[in-house]
């Protein structure tokens, strides 16, 4: 059933069943539109933003600190040091996406191979990346990925690698499980007796059967690696300043005066957090219902 | 089942071995090393060779892993690269406050997230049912921090419910019950932004294994032999549906100790959370490895005992 899917034939895409099952579900189609827009701002930040993101505005000689958007005449006003917070805002979207986007790719890329050798030889290699998987998941990732980035001094790579390297488990058990399973399958065996090689067997052939459940996963991880990297740049560990991110813009903003006075300085951030963590995990959401022609509703 | 035991605790010797392994590696990347703490500007480079012998940092490496995984065994985490305070005594001295706030949060969220996937479940496509379905995926979206700086504003700030944060007043001096609902109202907020997210996780778990429960053939027996539904429901169906539930248990630790370094920070919470953020401004690396490997251990304790819960209650469990 799932075969159909990935055949190599082209079809128009929205004319599939499965971008049938999407588009029903609102939640996803929202969440899409709202990535969609995010994304957008993210690519056109030099043009959509009015004023330069590390620069402090002035007027009449004066830094604009602090001000509140009808203060400023900015869309949401300025931060402590008179920065644009709207520019800043935009420009951390280009930090947090591409930060998950990369972190999610490297633990993918790492889980797919770690999964597909212990699944596919089994055996006492499956047995040491397993007990690899559950020496890692005792580890609270936060604890872990904020030690490593603490020693290795906090950076937007190193960020995303760290994240990549602490995060593959969940990835590596699902390709694991899904390997197991299709690996008895007619298909399989039919590469075997054709003299296939083991490495043309995992990746040609059934790794492009076993796609659907690894990309509604790594949207998942995607939504949680976003979080993630907030939540280290609000400590302080992730991406450092006067990189715009939009956790260390609530960090920055993380003070009694702020919290009750300036809301501009830490709303829009969060928000900004919210949606689209939020909007990731409704994709997944929908992408699940889609792949899996079994399930009606 | 014993046997299950028995193989489940077997196991779990090579994943202590390998968190050893990988905190000690990870330690043996900390620029400085164990010795930062103690030199000062006049310290010649003689006495400090001599010091890194004694201390047996010139050996292989095998050999300093055994030595460091020997005092370790007997209770020495090392010292605080800052202040020179032994480490465990900082984590031990810290250990109550995050506990009271990660068992409420983790009660709490059981308490909270299993009726409400019960609820789900049986009401299964209602409004309500889809309302808290979108609720469950907020829970899960919106960044701690966040939710807990907007949960002060509110609360703290205008209404004035709550304190803004810490962890008790010092001048107060009640005792008793008193002092239990002066604790409870710096408790609340920390423990409700804690223990958000888990709700969510607990209640879509609670749903679905209630879902999957109802489905099965016993339950079609129930109704066929003219149960009222009610009976049905809370007598044959949640019992064996809570089942699976134990699984979330073992998962949700991390995931409420990884918390606990946000949550703390928000509201000034004097747990292990805090202290690893004060490590991390003093670069205090024996510290935050030394909070790392504690909690390492607390998860794979909470999971082995998840486990054997599993295969008390659940005696088809076979290995």
């Amino acid at each position: 059933m799932k075969k159909r899917q990935y055949s190599r034939q082209r079809q128009n895409f929205f004319k599939t069943d499965g971008w049938k099952r999407f588009s029903k579900n609102k939640l996803a189609l929202a969440g899409s539109v709202i990535i969609l827009f995010m994304v957008l701002a993210a690519v056109f930040a030099p043009v959509i933003a009015q004023n330069d993101p590390y620069v402090s505005l002035e007027a009449d000689g004066l830094v604009m600190k602090n001000m509140s958007p009808a203060e400023s005449h900015t869309i949401l006003g300025t931060d402590g040091l008179g920065r644009d917070e709207f520019s800043r805002l935009v420009y951390a979207a280009q930090v947090s996406m591409s930060v998950g986007l990369v972190a999610v790719g490297i633990s993918t890329i790492i889980g797919i191979i770690l999964g597909a050798v212990s699944g596919y030889f089994g055996g006492v290699a499956d047995m040491v990346i397993m007990r690899c998987v559950d020496v890692v998941n005792c580890f609270p990732v936060m604890f872990l990925i904020i030690i490593i980035a603490t020693i290795l001094k906090p950076s937007i790579y190193n960020i995303m690698i760290i994240m990549g390297l602490c995060n593959w488990t969940g990835t590596a058990r699902l390709v694991r499980g899904e390997i197991l399973r299709v690996r008895e399958m007619e298909y399989v065996q039919a590469a075997v007796s054709l003299g296939s090689s083991d490495f043309r067997i995992i990746f040609s052939h059934i790794i492009p059967n076993v796609m659907a459940p690894i990309i509604v996963e790594a949207t998942m991880q995607m939504a949680r690696a976003i979080l993630t990297e907030a939540s280290l740049s609000y400590l302080g560990v992730g991406v450092q300043l006067p990189t715009a991110s939009w956790g260390n813009m609530l960090m920055e903003a993380n003070n009694l005066a702020t919290l009750t006075m300036r809301p501009w300085q830490w709303v829009p951030a969060g928000a900004c957090i919210f949606l689209a963590v939020l909007s990731i995990n409704f994709i997944g959401d929908g992408l699940r219902d889609a792949f899996d022609a079994k399930q009606k509703k | 089942m014993g046997r299950y035991i028995k193989k489940r605790l077997l196991q779990a010797i090579p994943v202590i071995f390998g968190i050893t392994i990988l905190t000690f590696f990870i330690m043996k990347l900390a620029p400085g090393g164990p010795l930062t703490g103690m030199i000062s500007p006049r310290t010649s480079s003689e006495s400090l060779q001599r010091a890194r012998e004694a201390m047996g940092l010139n050996d292989p490496i095998i050999l300093q892993y055994w030595n460091w995984l020997k005092e370790l065994v007997q209770g020495n985490f090392g010292y605080s690269t800052y202040n020179g305070q032994p480490v465990l005594g900082m984590i031990l001295e810290r250990l109550p406050a995050t506990l009271l706030l990660t068992v409420t949060a983790f009660v709490f969220s059981f308490v909270v997230g299993i009726p409400l996937g019960v609820y789900s479940a049986t009401h299964k496509y209602s409004k309500t049912d889809y309302g808290l379905t979108v609720f469950s995926f907020i829970g899960i979206s919106v960044p701690s921090f966040f939710f807990g700086m907007g949960m002060i504003y509110i609360f703290a700030l205008k209404l004035k419910w709550f304190p803004t944060s810490g962890f008790g007043s010092s001048s107060f001096s009640g005792t008793g019950i008193e002092l239990f609902l002066h604790r409870l109202r710096y408790l609340v907020m920390p423990a409700i932004v804690m223990s958000l997210a888990n709700i969510a996780t607990v209640m879509r778990f609670a749903r679905s294994s209630m879902i999957e429960t109802l489905s099965q053939d016993y339950i079609r027996t129930a109704r066929a032999k003219g149960l009222a539904e009610k009976s049905v429901i809370y007598k044959h169906a949640l019992k064996n549906s809570l089942i699976p539930v134990i699984t979330i248990f073992g998962q949700s630790i991390p995931n409420l100790f990884g918390g606990a370094y946000i949550t703390e920070k928000v509201f000034g919470w004097p747990g292990m959370g805090l202290l690893g953020v004060e490590a991390i401004g003093n670069r205090d690396y024996q510290v935050l490895m030394g909070l790392t490997l504690f909690t390492a251990v607390l998860v794979l304790l909470g999971n082995l005992l998840a486990d054997i819960m599993y295969s008390f209650v659940d005696p088809r469990i076979r290995y």
